[in-house]
């Protein structure tokens, strides 16, 4: 599974970071708590948050992570999504909310294991 | 080999920039992986800690064939009570700085859970210390 399945199969808006839709996934965490994320996901997993500012950037990169999926329609901040092209880890956006959009995540990325 | 990055407080958007530099040294010194993921949530922590709390600070990395010994020292209002600062949940984290998802306690029991010794020492009004060191065999 891949980021580009997701985003796909989910209807996901691509913000930022096209480059890296080729990233596999290999599992998820939903949490806006910056060190939750940072203690508990793992690489290779999509981040479903609702935070937008440039330190989920910096998250994503030192963690490793596929993606990161915004909830509700937001939009990362643009210094966010310049660091999201740099780096080839995408920012993507749902209109969901974070609970209906990490059931469905759930779903997929385990039927496809 | 010794490395020293400059930690600027109150600056979020380079916060994260020190530790960064740190994972790309230990990824070209082939050092493990499980290693480099734990050394990486330690100082990362570490870091935001100084952005969110102090006015500036260093992070010192001594990376050695047995060891990785970092530093992380900053000038800034210190913690007058180790323990409880150490206690999950405990935070003295401004309201703004919650709101961007930082600020919820978890940082020091990360640091903690990330590394194989750590050591804190702080001066009220001078400053803190934090010593995270991660052995390589």
């Amino acid at each position: 599974m891949i980021v580009r399945d997701i985003v796909e199969k989910l209807g996901l808006k691509v913000c930022s970071g096209e480059n890296g839709l080729n990233r596999e996934i290999e599992g998820g965490y939903t949490s806006d708590l910056l060190s939750d994320v940072m203690g508990n996901a793992d690489e290779n997993h999509v981040w479903v948050t609702l935070q937008t500012h440039k330190n989920i950037m910096a998250i994503a990169s030192l963690k490793e992570l596929a993606a990161i999926v915004l909830v509700k329609g937001y939009e990362p901040e643009a210094d966010a999504a310049e660091q999201s092209n740099e780096e080839g880890i995408p920012i993507l956006s749902s209109e969901e909310e974070a609970f209906e959009l990490t059931g469905k995540l759930y779903e997929i990325i385990n039927q496809a294991k | 080999m010794e490395f020293k990055f400059t930690i600027e407080g109150g600056n979020f958007s380079k916060a994260g920039s020190a530790s960064s530099e740190v994972k790309k040294i230990l990824k070209q010194l082939n050092v493990n992986p499980k290693i480099i993921k734990r050394t990486v949530v330690s100082l990362y922590e570490a870091e935001v800690n100084v952005v969110a709390h102090a006015f500036e600070g260093n992070m010192n990395v001594d990376i050695d064939t047995d060891k990785i010994v970092v530093k992380i020292e900053d000038k800034g209002p210190g913690i007058p009570d180790i323990d409880q600062a150490m206690q999950e949940g405990y935070s003295t984290a401004t309201p703004q700085v919650r709101e961007m998802g930082f600020g919820a306690g978890m940082g020091l029991p990360n640091i903690k859970r990330n590394s194989d010794q750590m050591n804190i020492t702080s001066k009220v009004d001078v400053g803190t210390e934090v010593e995270i060191i991660n052995y390589l065999g």
